[in-house]
């Protein structure tokens, strides 16, 4: 999103709050990053203090950096050797519950993403804590400073298991009463763990384990290279009518 | 002395008045209700999942089934995501279609509104009125890209084709036939822009007819003067945007504020409201479908005189020709590499947001690098509303809550996401 004074948002942030935040601007997009015992703090000086006056909080998400930047598909190497650059990818719709990846030690692997708007001053900032903890995340509550972060904080609990310290009614939310783990995760497989069905002989709604198998269409694959730039380049070239 | 005892009812999540998958738990002190919890997630399908797990292109059809009521304008959202990391922007002229679609999406959306609201609150012949221009914006949806709800129209870089030259008509038979037929077919003698033209000159008319059945009807008054009153402190503590900000008397919209696609060009007012309540919500966004009008109308008018591209010509992004397909290997190569591998997309993250009928729609798109998506998070505009209900509803009547679900403008296809 545009924003009409970037820079000086970035510069007030640095100002105000110094070491406690890590700032970055990208784009217009100005993002800060905070530890989760600062947020309470920074959060109700964001709200509050004339210069920032950022009256709503319009979005709280989760994220789960496991796996991040990782690929199924070699394109550094190009071999003579045909189609041999599928890489063991362990991308969540690869696995099922059974051979879910455990064992992965990621450094600070689950984050809290917040979206402010200030209406005064038509800006928005962006905030990110990253959780200490990855056994137990913990981020604290925002449900004091705006209210109408709870169902966001209840989102995120029930398909991350980020627990917000200090939030009222931490209930699942957007998953079936009684599910099991955080769908969200990306050790989580895509294809789930239980399927439901009616079972016409017991006379009622049953769960069993999934039935499909997981499968992958489309690799995964980060390329590097300067496809984008190459492509308009070629386009202004005009080599098709050479 | 009689003992008095609170009650716990349930609503949904089969109701009409539910719009969708609603489930209420209510503590009620007689006919006044004491705590409302909602129950949401029933439609939930695990849209950011499924996207992050495709190439980016591949879950524009997934945008149109969230708020099922306004497809292009969650689209928008999602392809803007797209082409801010990819640093790509779309030609002037898709960028004029975009905003002419996402406003006759807010016409969709509204007359979709108006009539079930109405319905909720016991006016049956609205619905079916605003049914009626429904289905000739619908025809426009479907002359544009094939299907009539789930479009999949905008794509990065521009959206999929141009204006069709020509609208399809009504064919003979048994209930349509002789000077009727005629009357049905004429706007669509022309392009599809002359059909549309044809349209808004007609519309505000149309709005009148609605106007005349609510505005001043003293059963819909009293069901909505008064009733769900949200102060502008109220609206901005909880997340509110849209008509629910605006009816709070708070003059923000995207498309003023932070002006997207060829929004900075239009001529348009926005209105608010003075108190806050059902009624002024009400009042708001049959004012916004009279603006929306205008913007088309100017779109048509700037469309019709500047042809042009309507996509990228990136082949990296946008597929090429059928024409060149069949003669140049290099745009066989470009068509199969998009179609099965996709494009990627370099590292970074954003967070777009449109004015989506309902209220601010975003999409937070963090990429790694990859041709698909490391993580899409999707704000829904009702998702904030609802999770307002208990604070609002608390010492209204249950009727109330009708009146409330409907101002609230709910579809669960993006509440539950």
């Amino acid at each position: 999103m545009s924003d009409p004074h970037p820079t000086s948002l970035a510069e007030q942030l640095a100002a105000r709050f110094g070491d406690t935040l890590t700032i970055s601007k990208v784009r217009n997009e100005v993002t800060a990053e905070l530890a989760a015992a600062d947020l309470i703090a920074v959060a109700t000086a964001l709200r509050d203090e004339p210069a920032f006056r950022f009256s709503e909080l319009i979005d709280l998400c989760g994220l789960d950096y496991l796996g991040y930047g990782q690929t199924e598909w070699e394109t550094d190497t190009a071999g003579g050797d045909g189609f041999s650059r599928g890489v063991e990818g362990q991308a969540m719709g690869r696995f099922d519950w059974a051979g879910r990846p455990r064992d992965h030690n990621e450094p600070r692997r689950f984050a809290s993403v917040i979206q402010l708007l200030s209406i005064e001053h038509n800006r928005r900032l962006r905030l990110r804590v990253f959780c200490a903890d990855d056994s137990l995340p913990v981020v604290p509550s925002l449900t004091l400073i705006w209210p109408g972060v709870n169902w966001f904080e209840r989102e995120t609990f029930d398909l991350y298991g980020i627990i917000f310290d200090g939030h009222p009614d931490l209930r699942r939310i957007l998953t079936d009463y009684g599910f099991v783990g955080h769908p969200f995760r990306k050790d989580f497989p895509l294809i789930g763990n239980v399927e439901v069905r009616y079972d016409p002989e017991q006379k009622r709604v049953i769960y069993e384990p999934v039935s499909i198998e997981p499968r992958v269409l489309v690799p995964r694959t980060i390329r590097n290279d300067a496809d984008l730039v190459q492509a308009s380049a070629e386009a202004a070239d005009k080599w098709r009518e050479n | 002395m009689q003992e008095i005892r609170n009650y716990t009812m349930n609503f949904g999540p089969q109701h009409p008045a539910a719009h969708g998958v609603l489930r209420l738990v209510m503590e009620m002190d007689g006919e006044t209700i004491v705590r409302a919890d909602p129950h949401v997630g029933l439609l939930h399908r695990g849209t950011e999942k499924l996207a992050e797990s495709k190439p980016f292109n591949q879950s524009i059809g997934y945008m149109d089934r969230l708020d099922y009521v306004s497809m292009m304008c969650n689209e928008h959202a999602y392809v803007k995501a797209i082409e801010t990391l990819l640093g790509i922007e779309a030609p002037e002229r898709a960028q004029y279609i975009r905003t002419m679609f996402d406003e006759i999406t807010r016409i969709l959306n509204h007359l979709m509104w108006i009539g079930s609201n109405a319905l909720d609150l016991g006016a049956m012949a609205v619905f079916l009125y605003a049914f009626r221009e429904r289905e000739e914006l619908m025809d426009v949806y479907e002359a544009v890209s094939g299907a009539r709800m789930h479009a999949t129209y905008y794509r990065p870089g521009g959206v999929y084709r141009d204006l069709p030259d020509h609208m399809s008509k009504y064919r003979e038979s048994p209930w349509h036939k002789g000077n009727d037929l005629k009357r049905i077919n004429s706007w669509r003698e022309g392009s599809m822009l002359d059909y549309i033209e044809a349209f808004t000159n007609d519309f505000p008319s149309k709005v009148d007819e609605y106007e005349d059945l609510l505005t001043n009807n003293r059963i819909w008054k009293q069901r909505t003067v008064g009733i769900g009153v949200i102060s502008p402190e109220l609206a901005q503590q909880w997340g509110m945007t849209g008509a629910m900000l605006r009816g709070s008397g708070i003059a923000w919209d995207l498309r003023k504020k932070q002006p997207y696609a060829k929004y900075a060009e239009m001529d348009f007012d926005i209105p608010v409201g003075v108190n806050g309540d059902c009624y002024d919500r009400y009042l708001v966004r049959v004012e916004e479908m009279r603006q929306s009008n205008r913007i088309i109308q100017q779109c048509v008018k700037w469309l019709k005189a500047n042809p042009g591209p309507v996509m990228l010509k990136n082949f990296k992004v946008s597929p090429p020709s059928r024409e060149e397909m069949k003669e140049d290997m290099e745009a066989l190569i470009h068509h199969f590499k998009l179609f099965t591998e996709g494009y990627c997309v370099p590292a970074g993250e954003t967070y777009a947001a449109v004015e989506a009928p309902k209220g601010e729609f975003g999409c937070y798109l963090v990429s790694d690098g990859a041709n698909k998506p490391f993580r899409v998070h999707l704000r829904a505009p009702g998702f904030a509303h609802l999770s307002s209900m208990d604070t609002i509803v608390r010492g209204h009547m249950l009727a109330d809550v009708v009146a409330m679900i409907g101002t609230y403008d709910l579809v669960f296809g993006e509440v539950d996401r």
